[in-house]
């Protein structure tokens, strides 16, 4: 087992104490922001990203990447105790969660939570250990044309799996491309859309996006709810955690399942959170205790924790593997990469060994040492969010100015993120997704230069996406995905059909 | 939400503003197809020039923005759900006005001035705070984002005259 080898390395490079010192100051770090509305993993990871510019990029992403695990673990608190969830995913687990503790079962929900997403995690881990290095490795043979269409399917499975209108969707990631094109052109040396103004030269930065979109957006909503914090009292201590943990392997069936659809849903962009819905709504039609979901079944903890992991951690593989994210967070972590001078794919497995075995390592420890400060520290983190959102919306809204600042020392930066603040909002409130526009922003210049490429060797011949089987099952599942909407559409009207000809107008 | 009626009136429905963000996609689209021809969205003598992407970037915005406008004109107008009811939107503006203002503070009095002032005013005005409780939070936020990023990490951000003064 080569990968083993490898993994052993790689847990050499953590050897380092500095690095174990920066992995639980990322799961704090990362808690922190998962709790706290208005930051979350994707423009978290965002901010704190010019801070590290100054260590060895291994050293780095161990840290970022730990701030992720640790955003993952929190969302589940706010959800458990106060009915709110702090990341998207988490939704899924206030259904069971908040009931649980209603009934003064806060710390055995708690408890499970935390679990079930270390188990997630971990089967995840399990699966970028030993598939990243296959992957690429099959991917070193790939060309232009194939990166192109393994990019084309990223795209258009958020069309075909995402469950916005397929025009907005279309709509928000076209928008990612343009503002990707803005500036100079790398190939033609060509000035595209920047109308004279000097500022524009630059682009617009995908980070100074996130942290508006995703940061102040989400406090114009959450002031929008008018949100007032009342939550219920944790009390964790060692023997509930063990009586948790006795009854937990109860659950085996519904947590491998819930790994599965999460590990799926996090390697191609469906993202964690309808992998958390997904899992949940799994588990509630095969479940014995069906009729008890939603008044505090701790099999519907369990389910949507498990699978909002797997994904969020499985979304690194293909961007290790082939430098595309799975998920908006993903996309900062590679944006970092980038920024380190690293390029990502099947290249790094081979010129920065060192790099992402050390990073694979730190997902194990970082995921055990996540379960433990989560496990020791929930009342500190209940406690912080017990302070008022007026005390907290102002000191965000800082923290974002200062983290868009730092990432090009430009003012006009600022101004920017609250641009892309109100745009955020607004997309939010009309269901348009952000998740694809952030992905093609990242991605906006490889696609491109992917696809001029595989234009220039077939000289401007489209057939070149069909010119090998490879290529050509990879476009056409990537087109089965972005005409999915009607196709489903389209099977649905037929089976009703048969069903003895009454017709049934879809209801999307 | 329970609140009182007149408080809640709709400021602009769902469906004036989805035509609304429609429309500006499409305008956005309709630029950017304009800008791609400009630099040339067809083939040069050295492989596809500049606008050869971006062109059809901009025509699959123009062609979805559409759809979804032509959808939201022909949506009956009878289910009129509100976008932002007024005590929302206002509840909005009370973070989006003070943090317009802070932003523009920044470029004169420096980041950390600003944002003293900031956090004083909002907890002020919208937390109704006693001025015991606000000092500390205006006064040590900030400065502890300039021990953080000055000292420790020696990342600048903005100063303003005060910071000058102190000599940093």
């Amino acid at each position: 087992m080569e990968a083993l080898g490898s993994l052993i390395q790689g847990f050499g490079v953590l050897a380092d104490p500095m690095n174990i010192a920066y992995m639980f100051i990322g799961i704090t770090l990362g808690v922190l922001i998962g709790v706290l509305p208005g930051l979350g993993g994707a423009n978290g990871v965002a901010i704190l990203l010019p801070l590290t510019f100054s260590m060895s990029p291994t050293s780095a992403i161990i840290m970022l990447s730990c701030i992720y695990w640790g955003a993952l673990f929190g969302g589940a608190i706010t959800s458990v105790l106060f009915n709110i969830p702090g990341e998207p995913w988490s939704v899924a687990t206030t259904f069971d969660g908040h009931p649980m503790a209603q009934k003064g079962h806060a710390g055995e929900a708690l408890t499970a939570a935390f679990t079930s997403s270390f188990f997630g995690a971990f089967v995840a881990v399990l699966l970028i250990t030993f598939l990243a290095p296959v992957i690429a490795g099959f991917a070193l043979r790939f060309g232009p044309a194939e990166f192109f269409a393994v990019q084309l399917l990223t795209f258009c499975s958020f069309v075909g799996m995402g469950s916005e209108s397929p025009f907005k969707v279309l709509c928000a990631m076209m928008l990612g491309f343009a503002l990707a094109a803005v500036g100079l052109d790398s190939v033609t040396g060509e000035l595209r859309m920047t109308f004279g103004s000097v500022e524009l030269l630059r682009g617009f930065d995908f980070l100074i996006a996130v942290i508006g979109l995703f940061g102040i957006g989400e406090i114009l909503l959450t002031m929008e709810e008018g949100l007032a914090f009342k939550g219920k009292a944790a009390k964790i201590n060692a023997k509930v955690v063990w009586e948790t943990w006795k009854s937990l392997p109860r659950y085996w069936v519904t947590a491998i399942r819930g790994s599965i659809v999460g590990c799926w849903m996090g390697i191609t962009p469906g993202g964690a959170t309808p992998a958390s819905f997904m899992s949940y709504g799994l588990a509630k039609r095969f479940s014995r205790n069906r009729q008890n979901f939603g008044n505090g079944e701790m099999e519907g903890v369990v389910a949507p924790e498990t699978a909002a992991h797997a994904a969020g951690t499985s979304a690194l593989l293909p961007m290790l593997t082939l430098g595309i994210p799975g998920s908006p967070t993903a996309a900062v972590l590679l944006g970092g990469l980038l920024i380190w001078g690293l390029q990502p794919g099947p290249l790094l497995f081979i010129e920065q060994k060192e790099f992402v075995w050390g990073l694979i390592a730190s997902m194990y420890l970082g995921n055990i040492a996540g379960l433990i400060v989560v496990l020791t520290t929930v009342p500190v983190f209940a406690s912080i969010l017990r302070i008022p959102f007026s005390i907290i919306a102002p000191v965000i809204v800082v923290i974002c100015a200062v983290g868009a600042y730092t990432v090009h020392n430009a003012f006009l930066d600022i101004v920017m993120m609250l641009v892309f603040g109100v745009v955020g909002y607004v997309f939010k409130k009309l269901s348009y997704p952000l998740a694809p526009l952030v992905l093609a922003l990242v991605l906006g210049d490889m696609a491109e230069s992917s696809f001029r490429q595989a234009m220039l060797v077939s000289q401007g011949d489209l057939a070149i996406f069909w010119s090998n089987p490879l290529v050509g099952s990879i476009v056409t599942l990537a087109l089965v995905m972005l005409f999915w909407p009607v196709i489903s559409a389209l099977l649905r009207k037929r089976q009703s059909r048969q069903d003895g000809g009454t017709q049934v107008i879809p209801v999307k | 939400m329970e609140q009182e009626t007149q408080n809640s009136d709709p400021v602009v429905s769902n469906r004036t503003m989805e035509i609304v963000v429609a429309g500006l996609f499409a305008l956005v689209a309709l630029v950017v197809m304009a800008d791609s021809v400009r630099v040339g969205n067809g083939w040069g003598s050295d492989g596809p020039k500049a606008g050869y992407f971006p062109f059809y970037v901009g025509l699959i915005m123009l062609v979805s923005s559409l759809a979804t406008l032509v959808v939201n004109i022909r949506r009956h107008s009878g289910e009129r759900t509100a976008f932002v009811e007024k005590h929302q939107l206002a509840l909005v503006l009370q973070v989006l006005v003070p943090s317009a203002v802070f932003v523009a503070l920044t470029a004169f009095l420096g980041i950390y001035l600003s944002a003293v002032l900031f956090i004083a005013f909002f907890m002020h005005w919208v937390g109704k705070y006693p001025l015991k409780t606000i000092l500390p939070v205006a006064i040590l936020v900030p400065a502890g984002l300039f021990v953080m990023f000055e000292i420790w990490f020696l990342v600048p951000l903005p100063k303003g005259p005060v910071e000058t003064m102190f000599g940093f």
